[in-house]
């Protein structure tokens, strides 16, 4: 395969010489305005996910409105309440059916860490020891305001991959 | 309609033998109930016409140091009325037959107190754990639970 014609356009334009940089680019644009979130409230939490997808704290304004109820259709996944050891194997199930390119964002202090029922014996201590968690949102709960700088966060993380690199270290029980 | 707890217990005590008995403490006014005739006294107080308690609206389990016992409370919707059981079973054997037949509410409220005080409910048909996943160990409301099994 002759590749000298293709070598000689990069060495003239050095700038274009990551063609398939600039597509990713124009995807992590598309992708970065229209996370559609997987309905995920657990908890507390889930009012106030609702009241900032409301009409208020709109998230619509954004391209975040539509609350997807199925995982096949989703691509960011607001884990908002507390994560009970009985809902642990479904939150991974979950997690497990939504297509790639996907995200989890941990809101409120449970998701994060357990939160006031850290001590419970019936409580796993937050979502990143399972999931690959992208941004995290402190409060208790979070006020719509928080996340949706959350989101936007995320957003910026989206458009900007090698500048906040994903960790992919999660121990995952079988 | 009768009155008040002693005729309760006057004819349940006529019909069913020697099995219930007044009970009182500084906060409420319970029906002491032997554990082995909980089943009858359940069944008189829903079928007699007089009585017609047709909810069992609470079932709570309380582990005390001597004891651990169980509070029921009925209501009888026909005449507004509530009334108290209480059954007391020792610690080291905690057994009561289970009137999840008699009354259904009381299905998955029996469950419940299994999952978290250990009380074994003879006859029951599905006992399961219902709040904590079913590999839990240990019984996480008594007051010896040490968190072994826990985070």
């Amino acid at each position: 395969m002759d590749v000298s014609r293709t070598q000689r356009i990069f060495e003239q334009h050095p700038d274009k010489g990551v063609i398939m940089t600039s597509l990713d680019t124009v995807f992590n644009w598309a992708r970065a305005r229209s996370f559609w979130p997987m309905t995920f409230g657990l908890a507390c939490c889930a009012i106030e996910m609702m009241s900032a997808g409301g009409s208020r704290y709109d998230t619509a304004r954004f391209g975040y409105e539509l609350f997807r109820a199925s995982p096949r259709q989703a691509d960011v996944m607001i884990v908002a309440g507390t994560i009970t050891k009985k809902m642990q194997p479904l939150i991974e199930r979950l997690y497990d059916q939504m297509p790639e390119p996907k995200w989890v964002v941990a809101m409120g202090s449970c998701a994060i860490s357990g939160g006031p029922f850290t001590d419970s014996y019936s409580v796993v201590l937050g979502a990143d020891t399972f999931l690959p968690v992208d941004v995290y949102i402190p409060g208790c709960p979070p006020r719509p305001e928080a996340l949706i700088y959350g989101m936007l966060m995320l957003k910026e993380k989206v458009e900007n991959p090698k500048k906040f690199a994903k960790l992919v270290q999660v121990k995952r029980n079988a | 309609m009768p009155e008040n707890r002693e005729q309760i217990v006057t004819e349940l005590n006529a019909k069913l033998g020697n099995c219930v008995s007044l009970s009182e403490d500084t906060t409420n006014e319970y029906i002491l109930v032997e554990p082995n005739k909980l089943v009858e006294v359940a069944t008189e107080l829903r079928e007699n016409p007089s009585f017609k308690f047709d909810m069992v609206i609470n079932l709570a389990s309380i582990d005390y140091p001597e004891n651990y016992t169980l509070v029921y409370h009925l209501l009888s919707t026909t005449f507004v009325r509530q009334i108290a059981l209480k059954v007391q079973l020792p610690k080291d054997r905690p057994e009561v037959p289970s009137i999840a037949e008699v009354f259904k509410s009381t299905n998955v409220q029996e469950r419940e107190a299994y999952d978290l005080m250990g009380i074994n409910f003879v006859g029951h048909p599905n006992m399961k754990r219902i709040l904590l996943p079913d590999d839990f160990i240990g019984h996480p409301l008594r007051k010896d639970f040490k968190m072994e099994a826990g985070a």
